[in-house]
Formats: structure tokens, C-alpha cells, sequence
């Protein structure tokens, strides 16, 4: 199984600079080879200018686009210039970039868009939560598991590796919406016909910052998602082969208009 | 003409000069404007001749004049609330869309902090 020639390694950051030094310290011993790009989700702290003085490529957004913003803008990236493979990497901490290496061998050079997730085995097992939440998290890996044909047990994992074909398919349909890309992306991955698979990891507690586990927040995660999930059932088989003709064989071109509908308005001269 | 149709006159009055205004000073899209101003017209007719609702009411079997006013203004703008959500999700994906294009290009360029 040889590993994939060109690498990039996708590290969102949002107000990481209590991490993002170790992190991307970690990532180039496990992966001397690859590149890195930082999505500096508009900070207001110092993550970007760590980033950049650790010698990586760092791209800043303009403003807050959340995860799925910022990992889309690393989408566009690793398809304009032509990667092989894309490893998706929190800079908060929690992601040992050790595994990066096994999840990309994971992801064997068939055709097709693939995408392995570095998992934790049971995602309830290592912190306390609450019993209806980890009814609802069991739930939902059993539902994605249905769907996608392979055991998940720790579907909201962001520590992922991605194909070629998975990038040119994400540059295009990565979810932007708040919290959900995680499990939006399976959705659509799976949708598209990618073959997804699970590495089992262990996660390490956030070396900094805040982490987003309150109750409320829960609650509201949840309910985003099995709103999300109905509206995937009810999706019009249009809008599932427009997903699933987004698999090009090739390189993407750097600029591509979501949809071609009618000219921009008329701006006074 | 009793003080509540002139109020309803003024008002609508008010209304069509304001929309008309925005519109002449190209502050609002034509698409909208005629949206306003059809329901702006009608209103200042009715205010004008109030028994004209009236009738209109009792011709397609409503009892109570005024609910159907009520009911016609609710349908109107929940319309229009509809629209606005579904123009400011499109909105919203097309300045997502851009702002990444930004990033990417004025990371190009040089120029990325």
C-alpha cells in the first residue's frame, strides 16, 4: 500500500494560539513530507501570526466562516493545486497528528471519492456525558452506519483523511452551516458514493481553548442534525444527482460558479 | 370622511410617496417596488371609498369586513417573510462563497494578514 505522493494537511483554527505552535510541531514529525495550510478563521488572537512564523502556509479569512467555511476555503485549495490527499487536523489539540499517517494509508488508491475518519472507538467513553445525549449520539452512529455502509462510531469526528476525488467533491459541497459539516459531509460523501471507513484513535483532551460541550449546545447540535437528516430524506433526486455529478475525474478549475443562473444586477456607472 | 379614513388615507399615502422616492433614488429594486405599490394602491382606494372593501367583503361571503382585511394583510406578509428567508440564504451562500474566494486569492497575491 503506498502512500499518496502530495499531502496537505488542513488545520482550521478559530483563536487557537494556546495550541496551534504544538500542534503544527506535531504535524510536521508525523508527516515530514507534507504541506500544511492554516485556515485562520478570523482570530482575534495571535494564531495566525504563530502559524506564520512556524513557516506554514496560512490563509486568513476575511471573516467568520466556521468550520465548514474554513474548510472549504482548504478544499479549494488542495484542488486548485492538484493534492493527492487532504488530512483535516483541529488546532485545538485533540487530534494526535501520529495517526495522520495510518488514516492516509487507510485510503487505498482505488477510483472513486474516499474518506477515512480517525475515530474514537465509543465517543461516550472517555468524558461523562449526559444519558440522553449518548442515546442520541449511539443513535445517529447507528443511523450513518446504515447509510454509509460502514461501522462509525464517532460520526462528528474532524480528524479525517480525504482523497483526491473526495477534495474535488468537497471543494464544491463541503457544508458551510454551523456545527453540522461533520455529519453533512458523511451525508453528502455517501451520497456521492464514497467509500467511507473508520480508524480507530484516541483523543486527547483540548490543549487550549474552549470546549463546545455544554448542554444547551448540545441539545441544539442535536436537533440541528436530525432536522438535517430529514431534510436529506426528503431531498429532491435532482439535488442528489447534482451531488453525485460532482465527481470529476480531474483537477478542479480555480474559479467555478456555484450555480450559472442570471447575470449580476446592474450597478450604477 | 371620518378620522380613521383619513389616517388610513394619509398613511397609504405616505407610503406610496416613500416607495416611490426609494425607487427614484434607485434605493430599491424595481422587483420589490411594484410589490409595495400593488398593495399600496389598492389600500389608498379602499381609503378613499371605504364601502368599496365593504362590499367587496360581503360579495365573496365575508361577514365582518375587517377580518378579511386581517387575513389578507397576514397572508401577504408571511409571503413576503418567506421570500426574504429564501433571498437571504442565497445571499448568504453567495458572500460565503465570495469571502473564501477572497481568502484564497489574497493569499495568492501576497498580501494575507
Amino acid at each position: 500500500m503506498s502512500e499518496p505522493r502530495r499531502v496537505l494537511v488542513v488545520v482550521p483554527a478559530w483563536n487557537e494560539e494556546g495550541s496551534i505552535a504544538s500542534v503544527l510541531c506535531e504535524i510536521s514529525h508525523a508527516l515530514p513530507t507534507a504541506d500544511v495550510l492554516v485556515v485562520d478563521d478570523f482570530s482575534s488572537d495571535g494564531t495566525a501570526a504563530i502559524a506564520r512564523s512556524a513557516g506554514v502556509d496560512v490563509i486568513s479569512n476575511v471573516f467568520n466562516l466556521g468550520v465548514g467555511g474554513a474548510m472549504r476555503v482548504g478544499f479549494r485549495y488542495a484542488a486548485d493545486r492538484d493534492y493527492d490527499a487532504l488530512v483535516q487536523i483541529d488546532a485545538d489539540g485533540q487530534h494526535d497528528p501520529a495517526y495522520a499517517p495510518g488514516l492516509l494509508e487507510a485510503l487505498n488508491s482505488a477510483p472513486g471519492p474516499a474518506l477515512v475518519i480517525g475515530a474514537r472507538f465509543d465517543s461516550s467513553e472517555d468524558f461523562p456525558v449526559p444519558r440522553a445525549r449518548r442515546w442520541a449520539m449511539r443513535l445517529l452512529a447507528a443511523y450513518l452506519s446504515r447509510l454509509t455502509g460502514c461501522r462509525l462510531t464517532d460520526a462528528t469526528s474532524g480528524y479525517r483523511a480525504y482523497n483526491r476525488d473526495a477534495i474535488a467533491l468537497f471543494a464544491r459541497t463541503y457544508p458551510a452551516d454551523y456545527l453540522s459539516d461533520t455529519v453533512e459531509s458523511l451525508i453528502i460523501a455517501s451520497g456521492a458514493g464514497a467509500r467511507i471507513s473508520q480508524l480507530s484513535t484516541v483523543m486527547r483532551e483540548r490543549a487550549a481553548g474552549m470546549p463546545s460541550q455544554s448542554r444547551a449546545r448540545a441539545l441544539l447540535y442535536l436537533s440541528r442534525v436530525a432536522l438535517m437528516l430529514f431534510l436529506q430524506a426528503i431531498q429532491p433526486r435532482s439535488a442528489r444527482r447534482a451531488t453525485r455529478a460532482a465527481r470529476p475525474a480531474g483537477p478542479t478549475p480555480a474559479f467555478r460558479r456555484a450555480t450559472p443562473d442570471q447575470p449580476t444586477a446592474e450597478e450604477k456607472p | 370622511m371620518s378620522g380613521v379614513h383619513l389616517t388610513v388615507l394619509l398613511s397609504t399615502g405616505a407610503a406610496v410617496a416613500a416607495v416611490v422616492e426609494l425607487l427614484r433614488r434607485r434605493h430599491i429594486r424595481e422587483k420589490y417596488a411594484v410589490v409595495w405599490l400593488a398593495v399600496c394602491l389598492p389600500m389608498t382606494v379602499f381609503a378613499i371609498d371605504p364601502n368599496l372593501f365593504n362590499r367587496l367583503a360581503h360579495a365573496i361571503g365575508v361577514i365582518n369586513p375587517p377580518d378579511l382585511l386581517t387575513v389578507l394583510a397576514c397572508l401577504f406578509l408571511l409571503v413576503v417573510c418567506v421570500y426574504m428567508s429564501w433571498e437571504l440564504g442565497r445571499l448568504d451562500d453567495r458572500t460565503r462563497r465570495l469571502a473564501e474566494e477572497v481568502a484564497l486569492l489574497r493569499r495568492d497575491v501576497g498580501s494575507g494578514h
